[in-house]
């Protein structure tokens, strides 16, 4: 193996004179390693099993089984409660961040408000369900909603309850961005506090605000367990019907259709984040 | 995300193999050499082909051990049968999984094969038992002949152990429920639960299928029941929560189809719980038993079985009837005396002739369900 020699310098002590001569990218190992182990390989898995059936034979015609209309269903039943969650918590979230910004950077209430949404940005599954079931179910302790059974708005204002915190810790950083002299800059010109945000403030801060809502829709896309809580007897979204698939015992069980599903989630994640991803790069060119 | 759980499965099963390795290598080689006998149990199809009962209880006394998976303590009552084991034999009962469905039994004994953590023994849903019967080691226990020939496979590879019917459960507040069409009155809002998803969970199925016989429907054709659950969404009836304990103490499923066993006041934990079972429709439903051929404990295995079936005062048999579920040798211990009479007469009773869905009509069940559940009561 061709390895770089490291220059021996003559003022050290000899002890550390032979370094053992390790190529660079070694240090990278760990990281491919892990990546590769809990990311990779297991995508890997998804997608040759997704195409094969469950005798183990090829079956590339198992991808046609995504235009199913049932399959197409889960789909669109995902894509419902991820926009109206997403953007529903990106508003909110974004509001309550300039409210944040505005006051004291120092404050008590900027740090009150950041590390309470680092809590319950967190906070989801069976308890999250319970919280609401017992304050707005049918035997709710605050009213009686008609609509929080009807998919997606009763689970979509779940959501939104870890959604709007998301949307305050990711976008923060954003409004602080936001110089004080632009402002000062803008008034000096005559501009009204509307010309301020349509000209100035809202194009500066549109791609972070977009790249911010795509993470929340990620982040609804791969919940399972809080609307499993809430409603499970039908499957609305793809992750329930991965469930299904799984643990059927009544005889539907099928580990390929699941793979398959989750091979239409990677996808439709992969699609996200590489949008996520460019609106950073030009949202960062603003904040340098 | 589940082959990545696979994976870690894997991953855990490698190291258990490892750490379990010398373990396992010479409990077995000490139950071949210093036992009297050289019965290897994990062949033997009856307690009587390996050498009596004595001889078993020995074998699995040595054993030390028995792996059990998704057995709910407070399901059945197989909290106090697995205690009652441990007390008459001193075998040590590890117990995986206790909320885990049929399927993940199937799935522990392959993706654990061969390690010291495989469970022993199964207690799983017909569906599945039927489709993984490769898995199984066939065993006769003792009272066989006490078990109705349709309850049990020809060659002992599943037999049926304990069962009930389809029930409605509600609370008391409604007054009394005397049909389904009751349930579709505006006093319902959101009231009326399955015990799962119909097209995942065997108890929602056949929730929906006793929906289906009461509405003059056919075990055939599910679809009148299908039709039934499609009206009670359309009246706001319909709840998409899946009743658990929990949501039934919590008010939030005051109506529940589930099995009688599970919708008894006893076992529900409210005093204010009625049971209904419509008067012209006896569903019934039984799970089975089978052993895991590679289990790591043969003997402990089909000890349990032997316990499971045994129609002594604290066997097996009695205390499921005391959970309030139906044992399968019901029949023949109400004909020879031996069944705890105060425990069957606290169950619902039931008048018409029962109803057992075959093989074939659960699955067209399923597969009909699979293409218009969600659309009947999304």
């Amino acid at each position: 193996m061709a390895v770089a020699t490291t220059t021996k310098t003559g003022a050290r002590p000899s002890w550390s004179g032979r370094r053992p001569s390790v190529p660079a990218w070694a240090g990278t190992v760990p990281f491919f390693a892990y990546v590769g182990v809990f990311l990779l390989l297991p995508t890997g898995i998804v997608v040759v099993d997704s195409l094969k059936n469950p005798n183990g034979s090829w079956a590339v015609s198992n991808v046609t089984e995504l235009g199913n209309p049932l399959v197409r269903g889960y789909f669109i039943g995902s894509l419902k409660l991820c926009l109206l969650s997403s953007v529903s918590g990106a508003v909110l979230g974004a509001i309550l961040a300039y409210a944040v910004a505005s006051g004291n950077p120092d404050g008590v209430v900027r740090r009150l408000y950041i590390s309470a949404s680092g809590v319950l940005a967190q906070f989801g599954g069976v308890t999250l369900a319970f919280a609401f079931l017992v304050t707005i179910g049918p035997v709710g302790l605050l009213f009686h909603a008609s609509w929080y059974y009807e998919f997606p708005w009763g689970i979509g204002l779940i959501y939104t309850y870890f959604q709007i915190p998301l949307m305050v810790l990711v976008f923060l950083p954003a409004i602080d961005g936001l110089k004080v002299q632009w402002r000062e800059a803008s008034e000096n010109l005559g501009s009204s506090a509307w010309q301020y945000w349509r000209y100035v403030g809202g194009p500066l801060l549109a791609p972070a605000f977009l790249g911010a809502t795509l993470l929340l829709f990620a982040n609804a896309l791969s919940a399972f367990a809080t609307i499993q809580a809430w409603e499970n007897q039908i499957a609305y979204i793809v992750p329930q019907q991965i469930s299904t698939a799984l643990s059927s015992e009544v005889g539907l069980s099928n580990v390929n259709v699941a793979d398959l599903l989750a091979l239409g989630m990677v996808i439709l994640v992969a699609i996200v984040m590489t949008g996520y991803a460019l609106l950073q790069r030009r949202a960062a060119r603003w904040l340098r | 995300m589940r082959s990545s759980y696979r994976f870690a499965l894997a991953g855990v099963a490698a190291a258990t193999l490892l750490a379990a390795g010398c373990s396992s290598s010479s409990s077995s080689s000490g139950s071949s050499s210093s036992s009297t006998s050289t019965t290897n149990w994990a062949t033997e199809a009856s307690a009587s082909a390996g050498g009596g009962i004595s001889a078993l209880v020995a074998a699995a006394k040595k054993e030390g051990a028995l792996n059990v998976i998704a057995l709910p303590p407070t399901w059945a009552n197989y909290g106090a049968i697995i205690s009652a084991f441990t007390a008459k034999y001193g075998i040590k009962v590890n117990s995986a999984l206790p909320d885990g469905t049929s399927q993940q039994e199937v799935d522990a004994v392959k993706t654990e094969n061969g390690t010291a953590k495989a469970p022993d023994v199964l207690d799983i849903g017909m569906a599945v038992a039927l489709a993984n019967t490769s898995l199984f080691a066939p065993y006769e226990v003792s009272t066989w002949s006490s078990i109705p020939t349709a309850q049990k496979a020809s060659n002992g590879i599943w037999v049926q152990d304990y069962g009930g019917y389809m029930a409605i459960g509600y609370s008391s507040k409604f007054g009394t429920i005397t049909s389904l069409n009751q349930l579709l009155g505006p006093q319902f809002k959101n009231a009326v639960a399955l015990n799962g998803n119909p097209t995942s969970a065997n108890a929602g199925l056949n929730g929906v299928m006793m929906a289906n016989l009461a509405e003059g429907g056919t075990a055939s054709d599910i679809s009148k029941g299908v039709d039934f659950f499609s009206k009670l969404k359309a009246a706001g009836n319909f709840s998409p929560v899946s009743a658990t304990g929990a949501t039934i103490k919590a008010g939030t499923t005051p109506v529940v189809f589930n099995w009688d066993y599970l919708n008894l006041p006893s076992y529900v934990g409210v005093s204010n719980w009625k049971v209904f079972i419509p008067s012209n429709v006896a569903l019934g439903g039984y799970y089975a038993q089978a052993v895991n051929k590679d289990a790591p404990h043969p003997a402990a295995a089909r000890l349990w079985e032997e316990f499971l079936y045994s129609q002594a005062t604290s066997g097996g048999q009695n205390l499921w009837l005391e959970g309030g579920a139906r044992p399968v040798e019901q029949a023949a211990m109400q004909t020879n005396g031996s069944i705890n009479t105060a425990a069957a007469s606290k169950l619902p009773a039931v008048s018409v002739t029962p109803t057992f869905l075959s093989p074939s009509q659960a699955t067209d069940a399923a597969n009909y369900l699979a293409a218009n559940w969600a659309k009947a009561v999304g």
